[in-house]
């Protein structure tokens, strides 16, 4: 479904992606993890065509992001979703509209039919019943859902998550996994979760990968993540403060 | 460093700088103006913003351009009182708000009303992802933000600017007939008979460029916005700087052009 060949990018000389090379097969769910700031997002925006890499190829969907014209690029995002940190719901907006934001733009479907896909898709998200309220009045929780809501309502093949988990508390982070799962479950839809609670990437992931400084250093199912002789990996997913990572960070001071 | 080596690699970087600018602005103008005209259009989006950068700066322009005349009028009384002309207070307020203060004065109170305000909202939807989240959902940011507020502005500031000239006329009017003694049906004759269409023309061009340049700015600030609330505050007040100096600049370089081309 997803193959990134080769990616760099830099900002201001400072390599963010350096020769990064995955694969993500249809169907599945796969585990982006790093630490914050090392390139995660950019990685996502990378897929989504909002940033164009200085070197290397995005194929999504048998497409090749960087040679697609505007509107054929609409085209390959009206088939994916993506479900922004901190929500991204458009303030001035309702939760309604927000989430039958890409149906309103783009399909002139009925009204009726409209409301029944914005109802849908909110009751997925077991959030039935609210598309009258403004984004300023929910929770943190409930604007991730909504987030989520807005991303399915296309009926997305592909959901993009920029991590999910982050900065709710740990029930609704636990009902969030369980929603990825059962998205991925229900609607087959292929994932991409970057994350750097390990808990959720245990929980979800088909696959996980690690990015650190630019490349994948390790890829494989959670057990085999968990197995691990890789250092770097080993410090990263039992959280220790001392190992090759700060080290690193050490030399740079 | 010795200090002439630090001045020009400071001057260097301001060059850079605003040569990005520059550059920047240029390429939001020709995509704004591209997708102006092209379809879908959206009229809905372009009376929100009509209606909030236009109709909601009618109470302030109202109220600056009043004091305007007020102030033109009595200024101009003082030096005309002593060679004995004041008729031709009329004929000067007339000439000089329509053709100069009303497009000016109603595009800076707009830059810092609306502007200021395009630039705060654009950037919080910058720093929170929402303008990335646009671009997930297939759809051109410049086309949905940039567009309507474009056109709103193109439209109405040149409004407001007549309306505009009309109040300051209104209050150089008032001051003259009942401070001054001038009667109304003399006022009213020497004004139309000063004014010509090309006043109105060259005030009303300038006044259009002016909204342009207001949208286009502001716009471009919101987006480049980077670092959070504080890079939102600083782009904020660039934006109102930058227009500011814009709507001065190009004021005086269409002053000076109308003044070769219709003498």
């Amino acid at each position: 479904m997803i193959e990134l060949k080769n990616l760099h990018k830099s900002f201001n000389e400072h390599k963010v992606l350096d020769d990064l090379t995955l694969d993500i097969k249809k169907g599945t769910t796969a585990v982006i993890i790093g630490r914050s700031g090392c390139g995660k997002s950019v990685l996502l925006k990378h897929i989504f065509g909002i940033l164009r890499p200085d070197k290397g190829e995005v194929i999504v969907d048998g497409q090749r992001i960087c040679t697609l014209n505007e509107k054929e690029l609409n085209a390959v995002r009206m088939k994916m979703g993506m479900v922004f940190q901190g929500g991204a719901l458009f303030d001035s907006l309702t939760v309604g509209e927000n989430v039958g934001f890409g149906l309103i733009e783009h399909n002139n479907i009925p009204r009726i039919e409209l409301l029944e896909r914005i109802e849908e898709s909110l009751c997925l998200v077991g959030l039935c019943g609210i598309d009258n309220l403004m984004p300023a009045e929910l929770s943190g929780g409930m604007r991730k859902r909504v987030a989520l809501a807005r991303a399915l309502c296309i009926k997305p093949q592909l959901i993009l998550y920029d991590e999910p988990t982050t900065g709710v508390d740990p029930i609704t982070a636990d009902s969030i996994n369980d929603l990825i799962k059962d998205l991925h479950d229900k609607l087959k839809v292929t994932s991409v979760v970057v994350t750097h609670d390990m808990k959720s990437a245990y929980k979800v992931a088909d696959n996980i990968a690690m990015l650190y400084q630019g490349k994948i250093i390790a890829e494989g199912t959670p057990e085999q993540i968990q197995q691990t002789k890789h250092p770097v990996v080993h410090q990263f997913i039992n959280g220790l403060a001392t190992g090759p990572i700060t080290e690193t960070l050490e030399q740079f001071r | 460093m010795s200090i002439p080596t630090r001045f020009f690699i400071s001057l260097g970087r301001h060059i850079i700088t605003f040569l990005y600018f520059l550059g920047g602005l240029s390429n939001l103008s020709l995509k704004a103006v591209y997708l102006t005209f092209t379809p879908p259009y959206k009229k809905d989006r372009i009376i929100e913003q009509a209606q909030k950068a236009g109709y909601e700066s009618f109470p302030i322009v109202s109220l600056v351009a009043i004091f305007i005349g007020f102030i033109f009028a009595l200024q101009t009384a003082y030096f005309m009182q002593r060679i004995g002309s004041e008729i031709y207070i009329a004929s000067l307020v007339a000439l000089s708000v329509v053709r100069e203060l009303g497009p000016v004065i109603t595009a800076l109170v707009v830059a810092g009303r609306v502007g200021a305000s395009i630039t705060a909202e654009l950037g919080s939807m910058q720093v929170t992802e929402q303008i990335d989240a646009l671009e997930t959902l297939a759809t051109n940011p410049v086309k949905y933000l940039v567009v309507p507020r474009f056109v709103a502005l193109t439209i109405m500031v040149p409004v407001l600017t007549i309306y505009a000239n009309a109040v300051g006329i209104l209050g150089s009017y008032l001051i003259c007939v009942y401070k001054l003694g001038i009667s109304p049906g003399m006022y009213l004759k020497v004004t139309t008979e000063a004014l010509a269409y090309k006043d109105l023309f060259t005030g009303l061009f300038k006044s259009v460029v002016f909204g342009m340049v207001i949208a286009l700015v502001s716009c471009y600030e919101g987006f480049n916005v980077e670092g959070g609330a504080e890079g939102v505050g600083r782009a904020t007040t660039r934006s109102v700087v930058t227009t500011f100096i814009m709507i001065l600049a190009a004021d005086c370089f269409f002053t000076a052009l109308f003044y070769f081309i219709f003498p």
